[in-house]
Formats: structure tokens, C-alpha cells, sequence
């Protein structure tokens, strides 16, 4: 019954896992673009909600409200404003100016809130728990994490298949100048997907920070989980992020069942393993390259 | 007026020059031709036109109105559209989508994915499958379909034989005609002499980035075509 409680908290964190990737894989999928601040981005968002909920004295599930389009808006602006002017020179300059925000980030972030850790307090139903019998139980707020990553995914697979915009983000994915023949404006259907790709790691930010402490340096960490996640489900496809989160999830909470110190290893190692037995993740789409 | 007048334009292609001054105008409704060799200068002329490319120096006006510098989507807004050379189909995207993307600007005017299928119904009977499981012609009237959903006002060709069999060249001339007929203003840009000078009104010959020769088909003999196209 251990282990299968084991396995059922490890698919639950998974959900949360996918929260943090998809903006990450949404990025690379439309402009090639690697966010190495994406985890510092969701720190920062969870920061946000911190002085939210001081400020305005919300409930931090509220502070969602306020905190998700103020870092889509920032997203946005940070897209027009320097990244855009890094595409087209491959992936390194890209590379080099988001980590530079990673650094720019958590130092801002220690100089204002210290290094001391963070936690977001929604009044008890963090700590609330549903049993499903047989001594199993699984907290509700894994659960409502869990299924909002199941319609958010769900939402944007609806955009990106079923819209213009979705229509337009697949066809500058495929080949960017001729979009541009076709009279998409691509560095403004960039900032759109750096706005959605933050909108969404803000809400992962602000869950995290519900789960569990966080301090100015968590963020590299959840970048890290994204990465394996995205890569482990296989770039491109969105279901293939929540299924590589649940993978990922449950090899840490069986981990971690096995020996209290093993969780994290056990994922980078089932990490591992899908990297060396499938390069290109579990459900990836076949590109060609040209 | 013209619709479209060009006037003594250079442009670049990477670092190298490949236009030198040229001047050409197209009239409202007219089909203008350009034929040239390899390396004349006439896909960098379209792809300039369209936006692609900047202009190095000299004036684009369309419809009275200066557009040079002007980026490409901007341009598809004033309806300027170039069917790329290549085709250029997205390949993760359907057929329909193919189309679809070419409405982006939501331009009116009487081209909708409806009147695309009637011009080609192959594409109606394969419009889920992927765009780039069609056969070459069938890629090309999907690219020349894509152009038309955005309502141009003129449409910029860039080489529809290309890599094509003979008999489906003749057929995508013939539906260019058509397009013509029902009002379209058309700049064609061509290697395969004969089949392009059926449909152009007017003829410009590129050679080496500078017009070699322009007028109207009837009014030029194949030897002043020739000795344009090759030079003398």
C-alpha cells in the first residue's frame, strides 16, 4: 500500500512538473528560444504573490488573479524589448542573456526578501486530504494542481490545433521568413508565446510556493525538473510534457520510498535511462531537419 | 497610375548586389512578366517587392503610395503577396491550415477557402492531410491557393514550373490565366519562357540585375527575346 501511495503522489507531482515545462517547451517549439531563467521566472512569480498577499491581503490562490498578468505583460515586454533581438544567431546569445536574467533575478530577489524561506498560506486546504480508502489518501491540493495542469495543457493544445494563433505559432515554428510572407508579424507572435509561456510558469510558481518553502535560489532547481520533464515526454508534444512530469514524479516518490535521500537521483537517473533508450523522448514528433 | 512603380532599385542579396536600377510598373488588372536566367536577379526582385529583402536604394510605390523598408507582413496588409519560389509549404500544417494561414491578415475581398477548393478541387478532396504529402503540382497550386486566400491585390509569382513536369506547368499557367481573367493584377517571375509570355500582357528581361529588354510579347521577336535572355 506504501508503494502504491508512492506511485499515485508521484503521478499527482507530476502535474506540477508539467505546469513548469510546458512554458519552457511552448518557447523552444515556437522560436527555438532555451529560457534558462524559466524556474527563476516561476520564483519570481511565487515572490509576487508573497508581496501580493502582504499588500493587498489576498489569499494567495487570489494573487493568482494579479500575479499571472503582470508576468505575462512582463513576458511580453521582455520578448519585444532584448529577445527578440537575440533570434536568428543561433541558440547561444539567447542562452547566455536568460541566464544572465536567472542571475539578475535571484540576486534582486535576495537583496529584497533576504534569503530566508517562503511560503505561501492558503488557510487549509493545502493540508486537507481525501481518502480513497484502503489507508490511501491523496491531498486536495495535489489533486486540483493535478487537474489544472490536465486543462491548461488541455487549453492550450485547443489553441495551439484549433486558432489562427495556434495556426500561426506551428507555421513560424516551421519556417519563420516564409510567415512572414504570409503577414505574420513573428516577433509580436513571440511576445504573445513569451507572455503565455510566463502566464503559465507564474501559476506553477505560486503552487509550488503553496506546496512547499521556497528561498530566492529555488529556481534553477525547477528548471532542471522542467527540462527532464519536457525531454523525457519528447519535445513538441504537449500530452508527452504531462506524461514525462508523471514520470519523472513518480520515479522521485518511489525514490524516495526506497531511501529517504534517493528521491531526486532516482529521477535524474530514470532520466537518464529514457535519454540513452530514447534520444528523442517518449511521444516526439518527427521533425525533419533542414 | 500604376499600381505598382518601381524606380531605379538596387537590393542586395546577402553581400552581394544583384539588382542594379531597375524600373518596372505594373497596372492595375495587368499580368506583367519576368524572365531572366539563373542568377539574373528576379527572385531577389520578388522577394524585395514583397518585403524580405530591403531595398538598397531607389522607390517602391504601390497604389500612390511609398512602401519601401516596409516589412513583409506589413506589406500582405496592403496586398502584396508573393507565392514563394519553392513553394514553401508549412509542413506541419493540414492543407486547409496551408490556406487558412494565407488568410492571416483577414484581408476581404472575394477570395475565400470555398473558391480556393473550386479553383482546385484536388486540394478540397486532400484538404486534412499534411501539405507537404502532395505531389509537386499539387504543392504549387496549394502555395498559388494560399496566396489568393489573402485577397491580394497583386500577386507576386516566383517560378511555379520549377522542378515541374511540362503538362502540370501548362495546366498552373492555364489557372493563372483564369485568376487573371476574374481581375487579378499578376507579377510572374519565370525561367520557362514560353509558357509565361501566354499569360503577360508585358514582358521584362532581367539579365545580370538591370532590365535587358521589356514590352509586349507580340511586339518582340524570339531573337531580340534571346539575345536579351542570354545576352548577345
Amino acid at each position: 500500500m506504501a508503494w502504491l501511495d508512492a506511485v499515485v503522489q508521484g503521478i499527482l507531482l507530476g502535474g506540477l512538473y508539467a505546469l513548469f515545462a510546458t512554458g519552457l517547451s511552448l518557447i523552444f517549439g515556437v522560436m527555438r528560444l532555451v529560457n534558462l531563467a524559466h524556474g527563476d521566472f516561476s520564483i519570481l512569480a511565487a515572490f509576487l504573490a508573497v508581496v501580493a498577499v502582504r499588500v493587498l491581503a489576498l489569499n494567495p490562490l487570489l494573487a493568482l488573479v494579479v500575479v499571472v498578468p503582470v508576468m505575462a505583460a512582463g513576458g511580453y515586454g521582455l520578448q519585444r524589448l532584448v529577445l527578440n533581438r537575440l533570434l536568428g544567431r543561433g541558440i547561444l546569445p539567447a542562452v547566455l542573456v536568460t541566464f544572465g536574467f536567472s542571475v539578475i533575478i535571484q540576486n534582486g530577489l535576495l537583496q529584497i526578501f533576504s534569503a530566508d524561506s517562503q511560503r505561501l498560506n492558503p488557510g487549509g486546504i493545502e493540508t486537507a486530504s481525501l481518502a480513497l480508502g484502503g489507508g490511501l489518501a491523496v491531498g486536495w491540493f495535489s489533486l486540483l494542481t493535478f487537474a489544472l495542469a490536465v486543462v491548461l495543457l488541455g487549453a492550450l493544445q485547443l489553441l495551439i490545433g484549433r486558432t489562427a494563433v495556434g495556426r500561426a505559432f506551428r507555421a513560424t515554428s516551421d519556417d519563420g521568413d516564409t510567415a512572414e510572407l504570409m503577414g505574420i508579424d513573428n516577433h509580436r507572435l513571440y511576445g504573445f508565446a513569451m507572455a503565455l509561456s510566463l502566464a503559465i510558469v507564474a501559476i506553477a510558481g505560486i503552487v509550488l510556493g503553496i506546496r512547499t518553502t521556497f528561498t530566492f535560489a529555488s529556481g534553477p532547481d525547477r528548471l532542471l525538473f522542467a527540462f527532464e520533464a519536457v525531454i523525457i515526454g519528447g519535445l513538441g508534444s504537449l500530452w508527452g510534457t504531462l506524461v514525462g512530469g508523471v514520470i519523472l514524479g513518480v520515479a522521485q516518490t518511489v525514490g524516495a520510498k526506497l531511501s529517504p535521500g534517493w528521491g531526486i537521483l532516482t529521477g535524474h537517473l530514470v532520466f537518464l535511462a529514457v535519454l540513452l533508450l530514447r534520444p528523442a523522448g517518449l511521444f516526439a514528433k518527427s521533425r525533419r531537419v533542414d | 497610375m500604376s499600381l505598382l512603380a518601381v524606380h531605379d532599385l538596387s537590393a542586395f542579396y546577402g553581400d552581394f548586389q544583384a539588382l542594379f536600377g531597375i524600373s518596372l510598373e505594373v497596372a492595375e488588372g495587368e499580368a506583367v512578366a519576368v524572365i531572366g536566367a539563373n542568377g539574373a536577379g528576379k527572385t531577389t526582385f520578388l522577394r524585395t517587392l514583397a518585403g524580405a529583402l530591403p531595398v538598397a536604394h531607389g522607390s517602391v510605390r504601390f497604389g500612390g503610395e511609398s512602401v519601401a523598408g516596409r516589412p513583409a507582413h506589413a506589406l500582405v496588409d496592403q496586398g502584396i503577396v508573393l507565392v514563394p519560389e519553392g513553394r514553401k509549404i508549412f509542413p506541419s500544417l493540414s492543407v486547409q491550415e496551408n490556406l487558412q494561414i494565407g488568410a492571416f491578415r483577414r484581408r476581404t475581398g472575394p477570395w475565400t477557402l470555398e473558391r480556393v477548393y473550386r479553383l482546385f478541387p484536388i486540394l478540397a478532396d486532400r484538404r486534412d492531410q499534411l501539405g507537404t504529402n502532395l505531389s509537386g503540382g499539387e504543392q504549387q497550386m496549394l502555395a498559388i491557393g494560399r496566396g489568393l486566400m489573402a485577397n491580394p491585390r497583386l500577386l507576386l509569382v516566383d517560378e511555379i514550373s520549377l522542378g515541374l513536369a511540362p503538362v502540370v506547368v501548362k495546366h498552373l499557367y492555364e489557372v493563372l490565366a483564369g485568376i487573371r481573367r476574374e481581375g487579378a493584377t499578376l507579377l510572374v517571375v519565370e525561367q520557362d519562357v514560353s509558357q509565361v509570355l501566354t499569360v503577360a500582357d508585358r514582358v521584362y528581361c532581367f539579365r545580370k540585375g538591370t532590365v535587358s529588354l521589356a514590352g509586349a510579347p507580340a511586339q518582340l521577336s524570339r531573337a531580340e527575346i534571346s539575345a536579351a535572355y542570354f545576352g548577345a
